[in-house]
């Protein structure tokens, strides 16, 4: 329809990370040693893998780069143009040399083409290495596939560029959301401005969210106002030696402090005790 | 990893705030742009898409739109928009906009049906059309001539378009596709109280404590109002209460406090339910010295068929429609009824498995007392409203008796004010007409109506389906001002206004949008122009009127910004200006008139369709026109000739249209000099820079008076001092806009009521309400069956009605082959049919295709996944969709939701072109499809 939507684009910011390779001398991209280089460069943090993706690391070692994901993605019967009857372009790319990503590895561009978190996920299953894990997004009771347990990234909204939060009617990016009102819901606010309009705010839910990208897909702001990056990017994390004691399911979280060490250590501990007490006031 | 968030964060700073050519973040660029800033002109006009009406303020530089922003002077909106209103700045700019006339021709550059598009003069163009206009009325006179005009006309185009028509061409069949979207509320208004539009306004919703929506999805399609109304829920979250009313779940319905799902066509049955709760169970609740002085109650016939084509049509004896069509348009002669329906018809002596003939859809009405109307309440039980109006099959019974005891309940709760809120799914239905009035009821039986906070409000699609289409009146049967085309009065008014010769106006007005489409298929329309709209997409059973535009002996021009699938089935396109790129007015659904100044110059060649119409009005002279047409399509008798009578008024034979409908006396008052009109383009009244070749091969210099000055005010001329007063066209130069009758330069806010509305005060002196619209204000009185005609009419001056209306079936409703409900609709991102907002990339993004909206149950049962393509078909065409299970829109099992803005889903080839057979409005919200894998 418009230049806009025919070319593929990568997005300013994940160009730029791609600048930065570039100038960083990470990597000689226009001399391609396939074998070689790939051993070496690195993706960029900001890169989005498909479901089901081992934690990054273990995802390069694991990955044979042979494609399959990407094609179980562009063949899926649910990708077919309305009118030619042949595959769109799919959701995973292979990275090619001008991609900020590790050469031959799945990743994905929501901005380009988002994931629609097919319910069969057919990336998944089809991956010979387990770099894409099945467990991952395999719901265990039912012991079937579940797309609400894929965790590819987590949508931030910048409330700065969002023109809900201008008060602009819009909230294009919760219509678009396949978890409508659990991995985004819209949070109302009185307009003192106006006196009688309000706010209708995306916020999304962390703990929902897989990361597809539909919203940033249909973000209607030039460069997007809400927009995925990975989980470990995009998440804080709070310590583990407080749990809330209004929510119940906060125990989980804190877990990993079971059978762990609780001693601390800082400069003060850095001394024995008897060292410190040893060492006297002057007076 | 080495890069931590908080680098992330610095450096995506960075990254945004350095070009793509360098890092030096430049001070003189911004200066540059401050500097660029200030040549912008601000100037005000109203926003191009919906109903709503809110304000805009438009960015003009070097002859373009640059940018546009929220009207913060605006009282709808306070400086917001919804994001169709924040694209404005770019409806206007897309690369294939049509910028010359574009005429079917073979390789001897005639014009040829089957022909190719190519390049043509405006000379050229006006040649074909008045030769085809001319071939169209010596075939079948005035009504061989169509018009699809518009919700979207300016006002002054739509009275342009009205003038050449019924005064010039004499012929009536001029309808806008506003037919499609609020005809049944007009009706509605007609019936109950005389006269067309809302008693109330939006400050209703800051002043109510309780908001119902009725087949209205707000949050989407009137999405500044419905801000306002989430604003009033949370100022008082305990008091003030939401509820929506629908056939499927959808945004709207997340702020609610409860929602009903119903099935299909029972909100007739679910309105009936509340007047009954409040009747047998509330009298309580029933305001008598309100309904004494102010009510009478009425009743009309019920086998008025369902606006399909009837038995002996000629496309029908022709074999046009297949065997499957004909299972459901059998219905319009006889209907047999069904134990649904039976016990709603029971008090009108109808019973299960009887066969009710159908007539022809009438307005008819007469009184009957309270009595009566009680019985024909009787059938509303809690058991029988709930049986048959749960729309979710895994709903319990319970929980939906519950709810609707909770909602009549809140309507019936003393000092509780209510606003009843509606859109398409009470006005695209074939009681549509009937569900309209219903509403009424409630609310005056509980005196909750025309008072500040309370009140039935129909919401209006389009931005001037009330200013232009309903005011201005581009209805078939319509005159400016509530005018009726039938009532030899309003004739002769309208005449003496036009200086046109008494008889001119042809008095019959049947040619409503629908039969436009059909009389081009039986071939009594030989010539038809769409005007700022896309009639060839937004009917329904669409593939009827494309072939009948291909294969039919007619010439199909279509006027339009941007080629789309009206065009694509026309024979001539003519490149028209677009919102800002003309003077106009437009009028919202709170009776807001709004007018702008022309902005820009329009691109290419495009002119304005003020302009194609006056154009064309010169082409006509009065001996071309005037004279005696024999009887003709929905016209039994003969239009004498009015030649003589044009004579002695001082006309010639050879005096054009032009000369008496445009160019004449009272218009050259309107002098380019007015200090209004300085400082902005005014291409029709004066031309502009481009010199555009015009209608007569030389260089259009402009018409040498201001012309839509002279329109605006001649058609205000109608209302002032008959309730529909507008003000001088100056004060709406400076101000918002303001809601008529504008009496004493005052605007108004409720009608009928005497504290708020001088015609009121006036009616009524010392009163508290007078319903004062004066159609249909004599009434015969009778029983529910039928009326005493001997006892003569009763006048009910100053009477709003309360009617009897059952519930019954529509014609179509899923069975064992065709088992799913279809609905269609519109979403935020897109208006209409698309053609200007499919074009802004960002909205194309956001929502670039239709899906099929479906409950994830009968995807299963149907073995379709989430993303897969699927036919939908119906017994009059198929489209391919793709399947949505999780998005926006959640329907109940049995029934699937497809909106038709994508001209690649070409819905409105599967939706029945049935109507309300009173409002003629097409029921797009309901019939049978099956659906199955692509």
């Amino acid at each position: 329809m418009s230049q806009e939507t025919k070319k593929p684009r990568i997005s300013e910011r994940r160009r730029f990370f791609t600048d930065l390779a570039h100038h960083a001398g990470l990597g000689v991209m226009g001399v391609l040693l396939w074998a070689g280089y790939t051993e070496k460069a690195k993706s960029s943090p900001l890169t989005l893998r498909p479901p089901a993706a081992l934690g990054e690391n273990d995802f390069l070692k694991t990955c044979i780069k042979c494609g399959l994901c990407a094609e179980a993605c562009v063949n899926r019967p649910q990708n077919v143009d309305r009118e030619t009857g042949r595959p769109r372009p799919g959701t995973l790319k292979m990275a090619k040399a001008k991609d900020p990503v590790t050469i031959g590895t799945p990743f994905f561009n929501p901005r380009d083409v988002p994931c629609y978190m097919c319910e069969d996920i057919p990336c998944v299953p089809v991956c010979p290495t387990g770099a894409l894990d099945p467990a991952k997004v395999t719901d265990p009771k039912s012991g079937e596939l579940d797309f609400r347990m894929m965790r590819m990234g987590l949508a931030i909204v910048d409330p700065n560029s969002c023109i809900a939060f201008w008060g602009i009617q819009c909230d294009a990016c919760y219509r678009a959301c396949p978890l409508l009102d659990e991995a985004i819901s819209l949070e109302y606010d009185r307009n003192p401005r106006t006196g009688k309009h309000a706010f209708l705010k995306p916020v999304v839910h962390a703990d929902v969210c897989t990361g597809c990208g539909l919203c940033e897909r249909a973000c209607v702001t030039e460069k997007p106002a809400i927009f995925i990056l990975p989980r470990e990017i995009a998440l804080g994390k709070a310590g583990a030696h407080y749990v809330k004691g209004w929510d119940k399911k906060d125990q989980q979280r804190v877990e990993e402090r079971i059978g762990k060490d609780v001693t601390t250590h800082d400069k003060s501990s850095s001394e024995s005790p008897e060292d410190y007490l040893n060492r006297g006031l002057e007076f | 990893m080495g890069m931590n968030r908080r680098d992330f964060l610095k450096t995506s700073a960075a990254a945004a705030a350095a070009s793509a050519v360098g890092i030096t973040v430049p001070q003189e660029v911004q200066a540059a742009a401050a500097k660029g800033e200030e040549g912008w002109r601000w100037d005000k006009a109203p926003c191009r898409f919906c109903g709503t009406g809110c304000g805009i303020m438009l960015a003009t530089k070097d002859g373009k739109i640059v940018a546009v922003k929220g009207d913060p002077a605006a009282p709808v909106n306070r400086g917001l928009n919804c994001i169709k209103g924040y694209f404005n700045a770019k409806i206007m700019y897309g690369a294939d906009r049509l910028k010359v006339p574009l005429l079917r021709m073979n390789d001897k550059g005639e014009f040829d049906k089957k022909g190719k598009f190519r390049p043509v003069s405006w000379k050229r163009a006006f040649d074909e059309m008045e030769k085809a206009i001319r071939k169209a009325l010596k075939e079948s006179g005035p009504e061989g001539i169509g018009v699809f005009g518009s919700g979207q006309y300016t006002i002054m185009e739509g009275y342009a378009a009205q003038k050449m028509v019924k005064g010039g061409f004499r012929g009536n069949a001029i309808d806008p596709n506003a037919r499609h979207c609020m005809a049944s509320a007009v009706v509605g208004f007609y019936q109950t109280f005389g006269i067309d539009e809302p008693s109330g306004c939006y400050d209703d919703i800051e002043l109510t404590d309780t908001i119902v929506a009725w087949g209205s999805n707000m949050a989407e399609m009137h999405p500044i109002l419905w801000s306002r109304v989430t604003d009033r829920k949370l100022s008082d979250p305990e008091r003030v209460k939401v509820v929506n009313i629908q056939t499927y779940t959808h945004r709207s319905c997340d702020l609610s406090d409860f929602n009903i799902i119903f099935a299909p066509q029972t909100d007739l049955a679910i309105w009936n339910y509340i007047a009954h709760e409040i009747v047998y169970n509330h009298p309580e609740a029933i305001d008598w010295d309100f309904v004494k002085k102010h009510i009478v109650f009425a009743v009309g016939p019920r086998n008025i068929g369902y606006g399909m084509r009837r038995a002996g049509e000629k496309s029908l004896k022709e074999g046009k429609y297949s065997a499957k069509e004909m299972e459901i348009i059998k219905k319009e002669m006889a209907k047999k009824i069904s134990e649904k329906e039976a016990p709603a018809l029971a008090p009108y002596g109808v019973k299960a498995g009887d066969v009710m003939k159908m007539q022809p859809g009438t307005l008819a009405h007469w009184m009957i007392s309270f009595e009566e109307y009680k019985k024909s309440l009787e059938p509303y039980t809690l058991d029988y409203v709930a049986e048959i109006a749960k729309g979710d099959p895994n709903e319990s019974i319970d929980s939906f008796k519950k709810k609707l005891k909770m909602l009549a309940d809140l309507y019936i709760e003393k000092d509780r004010k209510v606003v009843s809120f509606w859109t398409m799914g009470m006005n695209q239905h074939t009681r549509g007409t009937w569900v309209n009035t219903l509403s009424y009821n409630v609310h005056f039986l509980l005196n909750k109506q025309a008072k500040p906070g309370s009140g039935a409000f129909s919401l209006t699609g389009q931005p001037s389906a009330c200013g232009t289409a309903r005011e201005v009146g581009t209805f078939c049967h319509r005159l400016p001002a509530d005018l009726m085309v039938k009532n030899p009065k309003h004739r002769a008014i309208t005449e003496k206004k036009w200086q046109i010769p008494e008889g001119t106006i042809n008095p019959v007005g049947k040619q409503h949008i629908m039969k436009i489409h059909r009389d081009i298929e039986d071939g009594l329309i030989k010539f038809a122009w769409v005007n700022v709209c896309n009639p060839y997409q937004d009917s329904a059973n669409a593939n009827h009127w494309i072939k009948a535009a291909r294969n039919m002996d007619v010439f199909i021009v279509t006027s339009d910004g941007y080629p789309g699938i009206s065009a694509m089935v026309s024979d001539l396109v003519l490149p028209s200006a677009m919102i800002y790129e003309k003077w106009g007015g437009y009028g919202n659904a709170e009776r807001r008139t709004q007018l702008w100044r022309q902005q820009v110059v329009p691109v290419g060649q495009a002119m304005s369709d003020t302009w194609q119409w006056v154009e064309l009005s010169k082409r006509f002279t009065v001996k071309d026109l005037w004279g005696a047409y024999p009887p003709s399509g929905p016209r039994k008798k003969p239009l004498p000739s009015v030649i003589e009578a044009a004579k002695k008024m001082g006309y010639k034979e050879d005096t054009t249209m032009y000369e008496i409908l445009f160019a004449n006396d009272r218009a050259k008052k309107y002098t380019l000099d007015d200090p209004v009109a300085q400082g902005f383009d005014d291409s029709d009244s004066r031309g502009d820079h481009r010199n555009v070749i015009g209608s007569d091969g030389k260089p259009f210099k402009g018409y040498g008076f201001f012309i839509h000055k002279y329109l605006f005010e001649e058609y205000a001329w109608f209302g002032r001092g008959h309730g529909h007063d507008l003000a001088p066209f100056d004060v709406y130069m400076k101000v918002r806009g303001l809601k008529w009758p504008v009496v004493d330069g005052k605007e108004t806010a409720w009608r009928f009521n005497c504290k708020y509305d001088p015609y009121a005060a006036k009616a009524n002196p010392g009163g508290d309400f007078a319903f004062y619209g004066p159609l249909a204000k004599k009434l015969f009185s009778g029983d529910l069956l039928k009326p005493d005609k001997k006892k003569g009419k009763t006048p009910i001056p100053n009477k709003a009605k309360i009617f009897a209306r059952p519930y019954m079936d529509p014609p179509e409703m899923p069975d064992k082959e065709y088992d799913t409900w279809l609905c269609t609709g519109r979403v935020l991102e897109h208006w209409h049919s698309g053609t200007m907002t499919m074009r802004v990339p960002e909205l194309f993004r956001a929502m670039p295709e239709a899906l099929c909206y479906m409950n994830p149950k009968d995807a299963k049962a149907k073995g379709v996944k989430r993303g897969d393509l699927v036919w939908v078909e119906s017994r009059r065409g198929k489209v391919k969709a793709r399947v949505e299970t999780q998005g926006r829109n959640r329907p109940p099992q049995g029934l699937v939701f497809v909106p038709w803005f994508d001209e690649k889903v070409f819905i409105n080839k599967v939706t029945l072109d049935a109507t309300c057979p009173m409002s003629k409005q097409t029921d797009f919200k309901k019939c049978a499809v099956k659906i199955y894998k692509a």
